[in-house]
């Protein structure tokens, strides 16, 4: 799976929880999901559940605190599915 | 942990602590009482001459019991203290409880992963009867 096939997975997944001030156009590869797209705890949560259900890997909390824009996600991701 | 443990470690206390206590917590889920004191502050107002227990204090006493007992139980051990944030909630009410009404909360756990618990959350009344179900979760992080 190349990286923009990842990416285009992950966008709508990023999406699901976007709170409803923030337009999807904000969502870019360098966005921070909670600083910048305003996610919360919680639903980075949700985000990382449902990306684990999607691509069938398993976060770590050291995954967990590493991650903080979709290129995190990404590089997570590529690293499972290797 | 023992059930009065978990009681001591909850961060509440009058007049907003709903718990008065707890019949089983497993890693599966909580199960535990209250009882509404008749001369609870929010009754002076909730309704003018009418007193009947918020909807509000109903998802908080089932927040309590089945989200916050079982997320305490879950993140043991605990050094010194837990913060917790409370993060969704959805809930069907179908009875009013009125003063004095003893209530019992059921939960069963969804999932607890990176510090949120996410649960499915039952009130019932002293005849048995359904008052709410609901989902809620809150995230935990302990110190």
């Amino acid at each position: 799976m190349t990286t923009e096939d990842i990416y285009a997975k992950l966008v709508p997944i990023v999406k699901t929880y976007l709170p409803e001030d923030v337009n999807e156009s904000a969502i870019t590869p360098t966005s921070d999901l909670t600083r910048e797209l305003n996610i919360n705890s919680a639903h980075l949560v949700d985000v990382v559940l449902d990306v684990e259900d999607a691509f069938d890997v398993e976060f770590d909390n050291a995954d967990m605190e590493s991650l903080r824009t979709l290129n995190d996600a990404v590089a997570i991701i590529q690293k499972k599915i290797a | 942990m023992t059930n009065k443990e978990i009681i001591a470690l909850l961060p509440y206390s009058e007049p907003f602590l709903f718990v008065d206590s707890l019949e089983s917590v497993t890693k599966d889920g909580a199960k535990g009482d209250y009882t509404f004191k008749t001369d609870s502050f929010f009754y002076e107002g909730h309704f003018k001459d009418n007193p009947v227990t918020p909807g509000v204090i109903l998802s908080e006493c089932m927040a309590q019991i089945g989200l916050v007992c079982l997320g305490i139980y879950l993140s043991a051990p605990i050094t010194s203290e837990i913060k917790i944030a409370f993060t969704t909630m959805h809930a069907d009410y179908y009875l009013p409880v009125f003063p004095g009404e003893r209530v019992t909360v059921i939960s069963e756990k969804m999932y607890f992963r990176f510090g949120k618990l996410k649960c499915k959350v039952r009130m019932t009344n002293n005849k048995g009867e359904v008052v709410a179900i609901g989902e809620m979760s809150g995230m935990m992080k302990t110190l």
